[in-house]
C-alpha cells in the first residue's frame, strides 16, 4: 500500500544548531510508526515540521507528500485540515471548559439564533467518545479530570477533526500505569480504524508492545527504519546511542545504617492545593538517614508530590520536621534551601525553569549566593560551574548561553537536576527525575544519585516507574490517599507487593504501618 | 531572543564580522538607537538648529527626569508589574521638598524629606502588592490618586515658591562643563542601575522573578522581598526626579508630573521591556526616552502642531513594539 504520509529529506537549522539533516520517514494508514532517539536527537522538531509549527530549511530535495500530493505545510491549522494532528506532552486543553466544549472549541455549531448549540455539541461528543470507548463525563470540567483523561479528550478532539495521521509526543511520560494501559488499547482501536500513528517515547517496552515499525534518529540524522518484529532492545539502543549501554542501573552496594538526617512527624497540609484537585495528607511520619535513598511510590494523586512540597517549605503545614535533630520552621523554599534541602520538581516548565533565561542562569539560581562576592555575581566562576554540569550530565546545548526554552524536553530536565546538584544539599528530593530522559541519560542520572548517596547525601526519590523505584531505593514507602500505606526494605520489595499496597486491594504484605 | 548590549558586545569580539553585525541587529537597544540616529539626521536636514549643542543639551535635560523614573519602571516591568504612581510621586516629592524649604529647614534635610516621601510611597506600593496581594495595576492606580489628591489638599492647588538655597538650585539648573546637572545625575543612575541589573544577584533575581515567579520562588528567590525592594526603588527614583524638577522650576506645581507615567512607560517599552515580564534593560529605557525626546523636539522645530505630538508619540510606541513582536515571531 502506498504510504499516506511521506517526508523526504527534511532538514531544519536553528541558530547554532543543526536539528535535522535529510531525515525521511513514511507512515501508512493503520500503522504505528515509533520514532525514537536520544534527548535532542530531533524527534520533536521533526514533528513540529510535519505539523506546520516550523518550516523546514529550503532545499529542492525536501518533500512532504500526503495522500499522493506534494504539499508545503503552512501552519498547524493547515496541517490539521490535511488530516494531521498532534498531541503534545503539554496538553492544550482549556481547563475551565467542559469536555464537550473543549472538543468543539472554536468551531461550535450554532442554533438559528446564533447561540451555541449545546445539544448538538453534547450529542456529537457522546457519539465520538462512545466510538472510542472512552468513559468520560461530557459535562465535567476538563480541569477536574486526571491527566490521562485529559489526554483522552485531546485524542478525541484530534479524531473529530478527521485525523488520518496522529502524532503523539511522549504521551505516557506523565500517565499512571493504568492510564498507560488504557492508552495502548485506544491506540489499537485507532489503528483498526485506519489511522496512522507516529509514536514518540523513551520507553522501549511500549514500542515493542504497540509499534509496527520504528525509525531511529541520532543527532538529527535518521539512522534507519526497521520492523519492530526484527528489532531487539540491544539493536535499538546501539542505533540510538552508537555505543553499548549498561542496562538499567541497579544499586548494588547496600546501605548501612547511619544517623537520621531528616525526620517528619505527623506532617499534613493545612489546606488542599485547590478546590478541584489536591490531596489531604494524613499524619505522615518517616525518617531518612544519611546516604540512604528512600523511594516514594503510589498512584498518581496519592499525595507524593504534596508531601515533598511540605518538606520543602512550599505550603504551611501541621506537624514537625527535624533536620539533624533540629526542628525546622520553614516558611518558604528559601528556608528549606538554607537548611540544606533541595527539591528537583517534576513539572519543569512551570516550576523547574525560568524558560527565557539561559542554561547558565538557571543552573546557578539556587546557589547564586555562593557564586557571588557580596552582591556581585562572579560570572567567570558561574560559567565554569555550568560547563562542568553540562559536560557531566551531557546536556545537549550549543552553549551555556542558550535560553532553556530552546532545549529539548529531556535536556531541560537535566538542567533542572544540574541546578540542584550544584547546590549540594544534605537532603535531595527528586520528583520523577528521569521523566522524558533517554535511556542513556537515565542510567547516568541513576548512577549520579547513587554516587551522591554514597557521599552521604540523603535522597528521596519519587517515581511512578516501579522498576526505577525498585532498582534504586534502599527503602520504599508507599502512599495511598494521602496516608502511608506500607513500607518495604529493598529485600522485601517486589513489584506485586508495591502495586497491591498502592491500590489497597488484597492484603498488604510487608511491614504495614 | 532579546539580549542586552553589555553582555553581547563582550562575547562576540572574536566572531566573524558578519555574524557580529547580525547579532548587533538582533539587540533591541541598538535597533532603537539606530532609529534615533536616523530620525536625528532627518530632523537636522530640515532644521540645522537641531544639532546645536544647546538644543541637544536642552533635549537631554528635559528627558533626564523621565529617564530616571524609567529606570525604576523598567525594573518594575521586568518583574511583570506596572507602577502608575510615578508621576504623582514625583509631584509629591517636589511638594514635600518645597514645604520643607518654606519651614526654613537646612537644604540637605529638605532634599532628604522629599526623597523619603517617594521612598515611603514606593514601599506602600510594594506592601499593597506583596502583603495585600493587590494586582500592581490596581494598587498603583490607587496610590496614584491618593498622592495627587494629597498634593491638592495640602496646597489647595496653588504652587509653592519658597526661597531656595543656591546649592539646591544647582541640582536642577547647574552645569558640569557643558553638561546640565540633571543629565549628570541621570547618567550616574543609568550606569549604576544597568550594572546592578546585569552584574548583581539582586538584578538576576529581578529578571528570574519576572520570567517565572513560581520557579524562582522554588529556587530560593525571596520573591516578595525582591518585589517590595523593586517598588520601593521605583518610588525613590521618582522622588529623585521630583527633587530635580523642583530645583529646575523653583516652583512646586500641584500638577507637576501629571500624566508623566505614560511617557515613562512608553520609554520603557520602546527600550525593549516586555509587559509580560522577564526582559528589558535600563540602557534601553534611556534610549527609549531619548527617542521620545528627539521626536518631541523635532516636532517643535518643524512647527508641527503641539496637539499632534501626543498622537505621534503613540504611533511611535506602536511601531517600535509592533516591529519587535513581528521580528521575534519570524525567528
Ligand atoms: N527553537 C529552537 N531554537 C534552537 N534550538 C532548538 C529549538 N528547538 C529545538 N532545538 C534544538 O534542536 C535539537 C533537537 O531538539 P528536539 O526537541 O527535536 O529533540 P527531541 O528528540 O525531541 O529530544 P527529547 O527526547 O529530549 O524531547 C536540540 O539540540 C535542541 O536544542
Ligand atoms: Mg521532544
Amino acid at each position: 500500500m502506498e504510504p499516506y504520509l511521506k517526508m523526504v529529506n527534511v532538514s531544519k537549522t536553528f541558530p547554532g544548531v543543526r536539528a535535522l539533516r535529510d531525515v525521511s520517514l513514511e507512515v501508512a494508514r493503520g500503522e504505528v510508526l515509533a520514532l525514537i532517539g536520544e534527548n535532542g536527537a530531533g524527534k520533536s522538531t521533526l514533528m513540529k515540521v510535519l505539523t506546520g509549527v516550523y518550516r523546514p530549511d529550503n532545499s529542492p530535495d525536501t518533500k512532504i507528500i500526503i495522500d499522493g500530493f506534494e504539499i508545503s505545510i503552512e501552519s498547524p491549522t493547515h496541517a490539521r485540515s490535511r488530516g494531521i494532528s498532534i498531541i503534545y506532552q503539554e496538553l492544550a486543553t482549556v481547563s475551565n471548559l467542559t469536555v464537550a466544549e473543549n472538543i468543539f472549541l472554536a468551531r461550535e455549531p450554532l442554533t438559528k439564533l446564533g447561540l451555541i448549540d449545546h445539544k448538538t455539541i453534547n450529542r456529537c461528543s457522546r457519539e465520538l467518545l462512545d466510538s472510542l470507548n472512552m468513559d468520560i463525563n461530557l459535562k465535567s470540567l476538563v480541569g477536574e479530570l486526571s491527566l490521562g483523561q485529559q489526554m483522552m479528550v485531546e485524542i478525541a478532539k484530534a479524531i473529530s477533526y478527521d485525523a488520518k495521521i496522529l502524532v503523539m509526543d511522549e504521551p505516557t511520560a506523565s500517565l499512571s500505569y493504568k492510564e498507560t494501559v488504557t492508552l495502548m488499547n485506544l491506540i489499537r482501536d485507532m489503528k483498526a480504524k485506519g489511522i496512522g500513528i507516529i509514536y514518540i517515547s523513551h520507553r522501549l517496552e511500549e514500542i515493542f508492545e504497540i509499534a509496527d515499525r520504528v525509525t531511529i534518529l541520532r543527532d538529527g540524522v535518521s539512522v534507519g527504519t526497521l520492523p519492530v518484529a526484527e528489532a531487539t532492545k540491544e539493536i535499538l539502543v546501539r542505533k540510538m546511542v552508537d555505543r553499548d549501554l549498561l542496562d538499567i542501573f541497579v544499586k548494588n552496594e547496600s546501605f548501612t545504617q547511619s544517623e537520621v538526617i531528616l525526620k517528619a512527624e505527623n506532617i499534613r497540609n493545612i489546606k488542599r492545593k485547590n478546590e478541584l484537585g489536591g490531596v489531604q495528607l494524613q499524619n505522615i511520619s518517616f525518617e531518612l538517614r544519611r546516604g540512604e535513598i528512600l523511594g516514594f511510590s503510589g498512584l498518581v494523586g496519592s499525595g507524593r508530590t504534596e508531601t515533598m512540597e511540605l518538606l520543602f517549605g512550599m505550603h504551611p503545614y501541621k506537624g514537625d520536621i527535624y533536620l539533624s535533630g533540629k526542628k525546622l520552621h520553614m516558611k518558604s523554599p528559601r528556608d528549606a534551601i538554607d537548611a540544606g534541602i533541595g527539591f528537583a520538581t517534576e513539572d519543569r516548565k512551570q516550576l523547574g525553569l525560568v524558560l527565557d533565561m539561559t542554561v547558565r542562569e538557571n543552573i546557578s539560581l539556587p546557589s547564586l549566593e555562593s557564586i557571588s562576592n557580596m552582591q556581585l555575581v562572579n560570572k567567570t566562576k558561574e560559567r565554569e560551574i555550568c560547563k562542568r554540569h553540562v559536560d557531566t550530565l551531557s546536556i545537549k546545548t550549543p552553549s551555556t548561553e542558550q535560553a532553556t526554552i530552546n532545549l529539548s524536553g529531556g535536556n531541560q530536565q537535566k538542567v533542572v537536576l544540574a541546578k540542584w546538584l550544584q547546590l549540594a544539599p544534605r537532603v535531595l528530593i527528586v520528583d520523577e527525575p528521569t521523566r522524558g530522559i533517554d535511556i542513556g541519560a537515565k542510567a547516568e542520572v541513576h548512577s549520579l544519585l547513587t554516587e551522591l548517596a554514597s557521599k552521604g547525601v540523603a535522597i528521596i526519590l519519587v517515581s511512578s516507574e516501579l522498576s526505577e523505584i525498585l532498582a534504586m531505593s534502599d527503602r520504599i514507602i508507599v502512599l495511598r490517599e494521602g496516608a502511608i500505606a506500607g513500607e518495604f526494605t529493598q529485600q522485601e520489595a517486589t513489584q506485586d507487593k508495591i502495586i497491591a499496597c498502592a491500590f489497597g486491594s488484597g492484603e498488604i504484605i510487608g511491614k504495614a504501618v | 531572543m532579546k539580549k542586552d548590549i553589555s553582555e553581547d558586545l563582550g562575547k562576540s569580539g572574536r566572531g566573524a564580522l558578519k555574524s557580529f553585525f547580525v547579532k548587533l541587529a538582533s539587540i533591541r537597544e541598538l535597533t532603537v538607537f539606530a532609529v534615533v540616529l536616523a530620525l536625528g539626521f532627518g530632523i537636522a536636514l530640515f532644521s540645522p538648529y537641531f544639532l546645536r549643542l544647546n538644543n541637544i543639551m536642552s533635549i537631554v535635560r528635559t528627558l533626564s527626569t523621565t529617564t530616571i523614573m524609567a529606570i525604576g519602571m523598567t525594573m518594575v516591568i521586568i518583574t511583570g508589574g506596572i507602577d502608575l504612581s510615578v508621576g504623582s510621586v514625583l509631584g509629591l516629592a517636589g511638594m514635600f521638598t518645597a514645604m520643607s524649604f518654606s519651614h526654613n529647614y537646612p537644604p540637605i534635610l529638605c532634599v532628604m524629606l522629599g526623597l523619603s516621601a517617594g521612598l515611603v510611597c514606593g514601599f506602600i506600593n510594594g506592601l499593597l502588592i506583596t502583603a495585600v496581594n493587590l494586582p500592581p495595576f490596581i494598587a498603583t492606580l490607587g496610590t496614584m490618586s491618593i498622592c495627587r489628591g494629597l498634593i491638592y489638599v495640602i496646597t489647595r492647588g496653588n504652587p509653592l515658591t519658597p526661597a531656595l538655597a543656591d546649592g539646591y538650585k544647582f541640582i536642577g539648573q547647574g552645569y558640569i562643563g557643558v553638561v546640565p546637572m540633571p543629565v549628570v545625575i541621570m547618567l550616574i543612575l543609568v550606569v549604576a542601575f544597568q550594572f546592578c541589573m546585569k552584574q548583581t544577584r539582586f538584578g538576576r533575581y529581578v529578571y528570574a522573578l519576572g520570567g517565572n515567579e513560581q520557579a524562582s520562588r522554588l529556587s530560593g528567590v525571596k520573591t516578595k522581598r525582591v518585589k517590595l525592594q523593586v517598588y520601593t526603588i521605583a518610588g525613590f527614583l521618582s522622588a529623585i526626579a521630583g527633587v530635580i524638577l523642583y530645583a529646575r522650576m523653583t516652583s512646586a506645581e500641584a500638577a507637576a508630573g501629571l500624566g508623566e507615567e505614560m511617557n515613562v512607560i512608553a520609554a520603557t517599552v520602546i527600550g525593549g521591556a516586555s509587559m509580560s515580564g522577564g526582559s528589558g534593560s535600563v540602557i534601553g529605557a534611556l534610549i527609549g526616552a531619548v527617542l521620545i525626546g528627539v521626536i518631541k523636539n523635532g516636532m517643535v522645530l518643524l512647527n508641527i502642531n503641539s496637539y499632534a505630538q501626543q498622537a505621534v508619540t503613540g504611533i511611535v510606541i506602536l511601531l517600535a513594539v509592533g516591529i519587535d513582536m513581528f521580528r521575534q515571531k519570524k525567528d
